[in-house]
């Protein structure tokens, strides 16, 4: 079995107090591996998108502890944990989050630029990113100039630039149609996923399930079900 | 630069629009402080010409006197009890006071007549055309090249004019540091010949003028001056009992103080909204940034340095749009009283300091405030 890159134990989240109090996630273990991609499935509200911020070193958990490779994520300081998921975790939102004043290769040099590496370096950084997503003659146009599909590829760019070893995705299929959907995870699959990556995808598209190794479902804030991916059965 | 300043620069410069609005406000608000500040301190300043060009040392004058145009006369053995004074080095009269004047072509104008020491000739202006020992010639009067010299039809040397039916002479053209504040020219004479021309009261000294022996005697002028019911003021105090009186005792400081307040608030306004709207745009996408692994200083740096740039380059355009326009004013109104002086600037410089500051405070919580994962939840 492939090392294990996150592991969580026993979270639990809730919002609120009193009578408006919300357990948003109850006592839920997560695994996810080097080579993997798992997706976290589940209706709206089911707590998905609150276990997919506490391993990612966003949300802080009420109880329950996160290991990324063996770091305890959550006994680090708030400035360790942002240096953390600097280098160690890359992120695509739901609607991208590109900056429409920036260029497209400097979008994708950003998380270079936090890093403190030169401007010019985390430039021709980006532009090999760019041109590993297929959108090297993209990279002096706005994001805006962009179709959806182009910006969803863009946000991935950003997200591997720093050659992160775990890569988040939210809903990266919601704003796409079901062809460009499939083809942007088909690619994340072939491009982006190796051996030293752990990819966690939160969505409810049905028709990129065959994409993924394992599949955990939620539900009222519980995981009330894991399986085994599509993409082995094909 | 850094990097992350760059991607400020970048975000703030790339949108135009928010740009120009923001650089508009502040760039109309510096234009504003400063213009209301420049006319207070040119009004000022002319309000102090007579005491800026004669240059004495200590300014003798009856304690009721508020400003050097609102002469009250003092006796002539004040003089003689003056130059008694250990420490004063020396001592002479001066006259200062207005006139009728009749011009070549039958017109009257008012002027400003000063008469300096016979003798001495203390508080001459500096003449850029005649010689200075002219003055003692018959009816001899030199006239003064400020902004107020072609409302003697731009005289020249032998042109003359009517004094209370007595002929005066131009016989020097002379420059002075400041032009007076109430729009009327500046003849210079003798003392003696401007007593024998205007009409006076008794006593007929407007001031005295003293030099002191050592800066150490001042103190001692002023209060051996007092005892005598009289008061001594050195150059600077007299300046500033002036600056007072038309700050405190007229509307013009008031009014000026309102304008340059509702400048600024104008400026805060303008800025403070348009670069919190700014900010709030922008939020989401900080968002993004922390949960990428900003780090709050890091944003907090990035809001600072949009700000400061805003502010500073706003400055520079409204001090610049101020110049031009004072100097485009000064062209067809040279006796245009406004200067920029460094307290205006630096007065501004402060202000817009506090509008980038208030700006940028507001933006700073917001965006220390942001979640990671409120834009995880959309």
């Amino acid at each position: 079995m492939a090392d294990v890159a996150i592991k969580a134990v026993g979270l639990n989240k809730w919002f609120g107090e009193g009578l408006a109090r919300t357990h948003a996630v109850k006592d839920v273990d997560f695994e996810a591996c080097f080579g993997e991609i798992v997706y976290v499935v589940g209706p709206s509200g089911s707590g998905k998108t609150t276990m997919l911020s506490m391993i990612s070193g966003i949300l802080r958990p009420n109880s329950g502890t996160v290991k990324i490779e063996g770091t305890d994520l959550w006994s680090l300081s708030n400035d360790a944990i942002a240096e953390f998921r600097l280098h160690k975790i890359g992120f695509v939102f739901q609607d991208y989050h590109l900056f429409p004043r920036l260029t497209t290769e400097e979008n994708v040099a950003i998380p270079l630029i936090l890093q403190s590496q030169d401007w010019e370096n985390a430039i021709e950084e980006a532009e090999k990113d760019l041109e590993a997503v297929g959108l090297k003659d993209r990279a002096k146009l706005p994001p805006v100039k962009l179709s959806g599909g182009e910006q969803q590829r863009v946000a991935i760019a950003r997200a591997i630039v720093s050659r992160p070893d775990i890569l988040i995705l939210d809903e990266p299929t919601a704003s796409l149609d079901g062809d460009t959907g499939r083809m942007i995870i088909s690619f994340v699959r072939q491009h982006i996923l190796n051996d030293k990556r752990c990819i966690v995808i939160v969505t409810h598209d049905s028709r990129i399930f065959e994409f993924a190794d394992r599949i955990l479902k939620m539900e009222d804030g519980r995981v009330t079900a894991a399986e085994k991916g599509h993409f082995h059965e094909e | 630069m850094p990097g992350i300043v760059r991607i400020a620069y970048k975000l703030l410069v790339n949108d135009r629009a928010k740009f120009t609005a923001l650089l508009v406000g502040i760039t109309f608000a510096v234009f504003l402080m400063i213009a209301m500040t420049s006319l207070f301190a040119g009004v000022l300043k002319r309000g102090s010409a007579t005491v800026i060009n004669i240059g004495a040392s200590i300014w003798v004058m009856d304690p009721a006197v508020q400003t050097v145009a609102n002469t009250i006369p003092i006796p002539n053995y004040v003089l003689d009890e003056v130059r008694s004074i250990p420490g004063v080095k020396y001592a002479v009269p001066l006259y200062s006071g207005g006139a009728l004047l009749k011009l070549r072509d039958g017109f009257y104008q008012a002027a400003n007549i000063v008469g300096i020491d016979d003798t001495s000739l203390f508080g001459r202006p500096r003449l850029v055309e005649g010689n200075i020992q002219d003055i003692f010639a018959e009816n001899a009067f030199i006239a003064i090249d400020d902004s107020e010299f072609s409302k003697l039809e731009n005289p020249t040397i032998g042109t003359t004019f009517e004094l209370n039916d007595h002929r005066g002479v131009i016989v020097g053209i002379a420059k002075v540091a400041s032009s007076g504040l109430f729009g009327v020219p500046t003849l210079y004479t003798t003392y003696n010949r401007a007593l024998q021309y205007i009409p006076n009261t008794r006593f007929t000294i407007s001031y005295l003028l003293v030099e002191p022996k050592t800066r150490a005697d001042i103190p001692v002028i002023e209060r051996q001056v007092q005892a005598a019911g009289y008061l001594a003021l050195t150059k600077q105090e007299f300046i500033s009992k002036i600056t007072k009186f038309y700050m405190y005792q007229t509307g013009i400081g008031v009014n000026l103080l309102i304008m340059t307040v509702t400048s600024f608030i104008i400026g805060l306004s303008i800025s403070g909204q348009t670069f919190y709207t700014f900010v709030i745009e922008n939020l989401e996408k900080f968002g993004a940034l922390k949960a990428i692994g900003a780090k709050g200083h890091e944003l907090v740096l990035m809001i600072l340095f949009q700000a400061s740039l805003v502010a500073l380059t706003g400055y520079g355009a409204g001090i610049g749009l101020c110049s031009i326009v004072l100097w485009l004013t000064r062209l067809y109104l040279p006796d245009y009283a406004a200067i920029i002086t460094f307290t205006n600037l630096i007065l501004a410089f402060v202000m817009v300091v506090i509008i980038a500051a208030v700006s940028s405070y507001f933006g700073v919580r917001r965006v220390l405030r942001i979640e990671p994962f409120d834009i995880f939840r959309g």
